[in-house]
């Protein structure tokens, strides 16, 4: 009697006790939402919201007239992430693909730390590789004076979200269970169609997770960008100019902003923004992701 | 071997088969008859999943495996280099264990056959899906639901659409590897029915670990031991009457 007391406690300890980490991780989030909120609503006491999403000049110290339009920015944060998902993507399916179906196991033991060790270099690094390797190579092959423009951006943040990329879709392929590929090269399909029309779609959920994952690595990246991508301020026309993204924006801007002025406000509104668009991929992926696993069911 | 004057659809010569130093077959020598229902029966480990998968060459894909010995269809070599093993493997269609269809619709599971060999029109395929359904037995139970997943069927109709599926590229030869292990008597007995059926179409080799399958369904019966091939001969034959003492001790459940 008195032991099956105590395991009741005990039960409800461990539950409470899990519970309650549970409920920390949403009030963690919420808590950087509410002082995120909290720190860019002042922002519009003298600036219209319109006219901060929709303008494309930045330029909150101007001596004339102070302008907070940050289209500029986020353009150039898509810009740059979709970029970087366009190369990214295509690549980091093709080698989970000849990881889990066409390397030998040995070529495989070998290539998997390899990934883990890319995906543990500091951004720091990766932004020096554009200056000194990319940026150049850029400049020379499509005749810009410099290379720090989107281009190098997207290669390097491409870089940076490959091995998320590589290893989660490594893992949705691998966890297709074989009897799916022998059943289809026993109705005479190839490997490539093996791979293509039943490893893939089978392993779908697992690779929209990882280019989302991927993604949210990308459009979070501030270190890399900031080094590599030039930081100009006008509105991006094309991959070769140098952009601004909302990330290095915050980054160079936030150090040297006297607190609490409506400058001061609009950096955290754009953080506001870049948390928000964050959110809006998370649930994008959430929603799709649920839709296919009904469809599996 | 061949009383009745048959047609010989495959033939094995001599054929070893080895997963690296492991032997799994042993020079073994046997004839599968044209629009005949061959049983291989055999405890297990005994070789009889190797041996069957060896006839459409599934084992190509385990790394570290090496045959030795001839396997003939129709007469002609499957391991020539001429010869594209994608196509044996459309000629020369598996039903596996375990059912296993794809994370599709019942209707795309057998359109897949179709669509990865070109096929394109709509009605074509729908014709042949039919077809297909019907010939293994399910068209009345799925008619209705086509697009459903192909996980919403119990394992016995995902069995049948297994076959379908196999029927569904016309091969001429069917192998089944203990297709009725992973499925209740109902449903089993449905299969043997059906395999009874697809006899008169198609070559049939199936390995089973149920003698009284083997005996009910099959016309020829091959026992396998140790990757040898202990006895081959006429089901009734085996059943009543083995040659060898081992076979005999095997069907009698003196051991297996
Ligand atoms: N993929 C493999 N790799 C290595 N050895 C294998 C492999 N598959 C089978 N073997 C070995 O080959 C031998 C024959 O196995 P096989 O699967 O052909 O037997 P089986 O008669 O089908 O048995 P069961 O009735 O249990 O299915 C066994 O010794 C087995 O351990
Ligand atoms: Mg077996």
């Amino acid at each position: 009697m008195r032991k099956t007391r105590w395991t009741n406690v005990r039960e409800s300890a461990i539950r409470a006790f899990f519970f309650t980490c549970g409920i920390l991780t949403v009030l963690v989030l919420l808590g950087i939402f509410a002082t995120l909120v909290a720190t860019a609503v002042p922002a519009f006491r003298d600036i219209t919201p319109s006219e901060f999403l929709l303008k494309t000049n930045w330029d909150p110290t101007s001596p004339e007239k102070a302008e907070y339009g940050i289209l500029s920015m986020v353009v150039s944060t898509l810009m740059v992430t979709g970029g970087a998902l366009l190369l990214a993507v295509p690549i980091g399916i093709g080698v989970a693909s000849y990881l889990s179906d066409v390397a030998h196991w040995r070529v495989r033991e070998i290539l998997k730390p390899v990934v883990e060790i890319l995906a543990g270099i500091p951004s720091v690094v990766v932004g020096f590789l554009g200056i000194v390797l990319f940026g150049p190579l850029i400049a020379k092959v499509f005749h810009t004076g410099h290379g720090l423009n989107a281009a190098n951006g997207s290669v390097l943040l491409a870089i940076m979200a490959l091995p998320t990329i590589i290893s989660i879709s490594e893992d949705a392929l691998s966890a297709v269970p074989a009897a799916y590929g022998e059943a289809s090269l026993a109705l005479g399909a190839s490997r490539w169609q093996t791979l293509v029309r039943v490893k893939l779609p089978a392993g779908l959920s697992g690779i929209i997770a990882a280019t989302m994952l991927g993604m949210g690595r990308a459009i979070g990246e501030t270190m890399t960008v900031l080094m590599a991508t030039g930081n100009a301020r006008s509105f991006p026309h094309g991959f070769l100019e140098s952009v601004r993204t909302m990330t290095s924006g915050i980054a160079i801007e936030l150090g040297e902003v006297p607190y609490y002025t409506t400058h001061y406000y609009a950096l955290f509104a754009i953080g506001l923004v870049l948390f928000v668009m964050t959110f809006a991929v998370n649930m994008a992926a959430d929603v799709v992701l649920r839709k296919y696993q009904e469809k599996e069911r | 071997m061949n009383p009745e004057n048959l047609q010989v659809k495959i033939k094995a010569e001599n054929l070893d088969f080895y997963y690296g130093a492991n032997r799994a077959l042993k020079n073994v020598t046997i004839e599968c008859f044209d629009k005949k229902v061959t049983a291989i029966i055999g405890p297990s480990g005994c070789g009889k999943s190797t041996f069957i998968r060896t006839l459409n060459r599934m084992n190509d894909v385990i790394p570290g495996t090496r045959l030795e010995g001839k396997i003939l269809i129709d007469g002609a070599d499957i391991h020539a280099p001429d010869v594209d093993v994608v196509d044996l493997r459309r000629r020369v269609g598996m039903v596996f264990q375990k059912p296993n269809p794809f994370p599709k619709s019942i209707f795309d599971n057998i359109a897949y056959g179709l669509r990865i060999n070109g096929m394109k029109n709509k009605r074509k395929i729908e014709e042949v899906v039919e077809r297909s359904l019907r010939g293994a037995a399910l068209w009345e139970e799925v008619k209705d639901r086509l697009n459903d997943n192909a996980f919403s069927l119990s394992g016995g109709q995902q069995q049948r659409l297994c076959i379908a599926r196999a029927l569904a590229v016309e091969p001429e030869v069917i192998l089944f590897d203990e297709p009725c292990s992973a499925i209740d008597p109902i449903a089993t007995a449905k299969v043997e029915d059906l395999i009874e059926h697809l006899k008169t179409r198609y070559t049939v080799v199936i390995v089973t670990h149920n003698m009284q399958q083997a005996a009910r369904v099959s016309d020829y019966t091959a026992f396998m031991m140790l990757g040898e091939l202990v006895e081959f001969d006429r089901t009734e034959k085996i059943f009543t009457n083995p040659a060898n003492k081992l076979t005999e001790d095997y069907i009698t459940g003196r051991f297996g």
